[in-house]
């Protein structure tokens, strides 16, 4: 590939190629490309607006003709009327803040120490990027012998050090978030490794060696030369750290014990599918809920999608 | 980028401590292997101890506690979980969903993927953008009327014997298709803008149709993505437990991640049973990483505005 790199003016993007394809090619096209549009605008996008839709309706799930428009009542109760909600939100802003300010830059400073030529560098990321190819079931097994007040790993090196104490990790209120927080931000750091490894080798290594030459120590290269250069893959990251805080669930749920929010634990997430999954399912509330998560998230993938698109459109 | 990083202070002793084009000299790598080791020891301890607990028949833990010396080591809990939990099945159920979607998704996203960077066409950025941002949207959004959906679907009943889109194998197939595409789709994107234009450009001078540039260029230059790739999704897909917890009603229709539940009896949980039953979901998503690993990071391509 490298020789046909080096081909003179290998942007030659001037004659449009669409013309010259014949019905064949037009032909397969369309169906290579249409199914999964069509699979993508049904099964993704139509739903996502279905939600809106349903967010202002009162329904109980069973009968469609039982759905009555309420307008915007649902997201009134919501604000005003919903005990869990402001706590989940709360919850919801302290995992952006804690991924974001913990797990998400180690895991940018682990992949710079591991972007160069030393031995080992396969065995330390293998290590560190395990707990991503764990599933969240079995993360939450595992935190679960770690946190059990009883019997878990935690507690008995506690007791070992100064007795007397019996903590909660996971039933307390106050702690248990913190305590998910912990195990969250143990996958999630392996992930922005393995991302910002990967969008580390699309960096020219000249510009690091033009800083070293220039006398910038490791800390400066970074900042100033490796970080700016980086924008787009900072932006996937931010965006990754951003969808993941909005919309963390599968752990949350395994180590709340499956039953859905527990106090000190309320995420939106939960709380949606508390109101949709439910023995008395209120369709129109949780889709309300899902509503308040999508307008939140889209600020996020509008952000993304401008930084990201904003040259290609030109 | 043409930020230049150097303050003008360290400049001057620049030429004392290092001849200029020579080599930078690794220093003081003992101490990095050190703190890297050690973050990885601290990453992988939570494992070790849930393989540690799961090697301990449940009486010694009883009796002597989980924080202490074994008494006795063993693979007793892998077979009682294996067969007290009817894993076999499940596992079955999950290469089933799995490796259709991984496959599936991969060689439709490779589709768009190679149309929208390939070709000039208007709507190009419209497309990338629909199937990136459906991927970013949460699923819990989707899932209600996902759900009433699968239930108007009808499949015949050589495909599910629900008869319906609802609680069949297939449905849950088909979102995860559509979900994941978004992902593959821009990073295989992403990837296709490297290949020069003159290659496929050569073949269609050549009179070769397009879906032959598709499957004997295109698709065979992208090894490298497929397969890092093909780790995330499988990763993903098989972890996954959302869908299958909504759009799946029978319990031995699911997925071996939630058949974990299986292990948990109603009045008394053995935590050994269970890290054991736990360590043997994770073996097949750590095989294929294992398996794809070398070109795991060399294939992901992100954010690269290479275009």
């Amino acid at each position: 590939m490298s020789s046909v790199r080096t081909a003179p003016r290998s942007s030659s993007r001037a004659h449009t190629r669409s013309r010259r394809l014949g019905p064949g090619d037009r032909l397969f096209l369309t169906v290579v490309v249409g199914i999964p549009l069509l699979a993508l605008l049904f099964f993704v996008w139509l739903p996502a607006l279905a939600s809106i839709g349903l967010s202002f309706t009162n329904w109980d799930g069973l009968t469609l003709s039982d759905i009555h428009w309420v307008g915007l009542d649902n997201y009134h109760q919501i604000f005003t009327n919903y005990p869990p909600f402001w706590p989940a939100v709360r919850h919801n802003v302290a995992w952006l803040l804690f991924t974001a300010l913990l797990p998400t830059p180690f895991g940018v400073f682990l992949a710079y120490q591991l972007d160069r030529k030393i031995r080992f560098t396969r065995v330390y990321q293998t290590a560190i990027f395990m707990p991503m190819v764990l599933s969240l079931a079995v993360v939450g097994f595992i935190w679960e012998i770690i946190y059990n007040p009883d019997t878990g790993l935690l507690n008995g090196v506690i007791s070992a050090v100064s007795s007397g104490h019996h903590i909660d990790w996971l039933g307390d209120p106050n702690l248990n978030l913190w305590a998910v927080l912990v195990a969250s931000g143990w996958r999630h750091a392996g992930y922005i490794m393995i991302l910002y490894l990967a969008g580390l080798k699309g960096f020219d290594p000249a510009l690091k060696e033009a800083a070293a030459l220039d006398g910038a120590n490791g800390r400066q290269t970074f900042l100033r030369v490796v970080l700016p250069a980086l924008k787009p893959v900072n932006i996937i990251i931010l965006v990754v750290t951003v969808m993941e805080s909005l919309r963390a669930f599968d752990i949350v749920y395994v180590l709340g014990g499956g039953i859905g929010s527990k106090p000190g634990m309320e995420l939106l997430s939960l709380l949606i599918s508390d109101n949709i999954i439910g023995e008395s399912s209120h369709i129109g509330y949780g889709s309300a809920l899902a509503v308040i998560l999508l307008l939140v998230s889209l600020a996020a993938i509008g952000v993304f999608l401008f930084q990201t698109f904003r040259k290609e459109d030109q | 980028m043409t930020a230049t990083a150097t303050p003008p202070a360290s400049r001057s002793r620049t030429p004392l401590t290092r001849t200029p084009g020579a080599p930078r000299r690794p220093k003081r790598q003992t101490g990095r292997h050190i703190m890297l080791g050690s973050i990885a020891l601290l990453w992988l301890a939570p494992l070790l101890w849930a393989m540690y607990t799961s090697l301990r028949p449940y009486s010694d833990t009883a009796k002597h506690g989980y924080l202490s010396w074994p008494h006795s080591i063993g693979l007793q809990n892998f077979s009682d979980a294996w067969s007290q939990s009817g894993m076999p099945h499940f596992f079955w159920n999950s290469v089933l969903i799995t490796v259709p979607a991984v496959l599936g998704t991969l060689l439709f996203a490779a589709a768009v993927a190679f149309f929208v960077s390939q070709f000039d066409f208007r709507w190009n950025v419209v497309l990338l953008i629909l199937f990136t941002a459906g991927n970013l949207l949460p699923a819990q959004v989707l899932i209600t009327p996902l759900y009433r959906l699968y239930l108007l679907i009808p499949l015949p009943s050589w495909m599910s014997d629900s008869l319906l889109l609802y609680n069949s194998l297939w449905g849950i197939i088909f979102i995860h298709i559509a979900y994941q595409c978004g992902f593959c789709t821009f990073v295989l994107s992403n990837y296709m803008k490297t290949i020069p234009k003159e290659i496929s450009e050569a073949a269609l001078v050549d009179g070769a149709p397009v879906w032959r540039q598709f499957f004997q260029i295109v698709l065979p230059l992208c090894r490298p993505a497929f397969a890092a790739l093909a780790t995330l999704e499988s990763i993903w897909i098989y972890n996954d437990f959302f869908w299958s917890l909504a759009l799946i009603q029978t319990g031995d229709k699911r997925p071996i991640t939630s058949a974990l539940a299986n292990l948990q009896g109603q009045y008394f949980t053995n935590p050994n049973l269970i890290a054991a039953g736990a360590l043997m979901t994770a073996i097949p998503t750590l095989l294929v990483y294992f398996a794809l690993q070398r070109q795991f990071i060399s294939g992901l391509t992100i954010g690269s505005g290479k275009g």
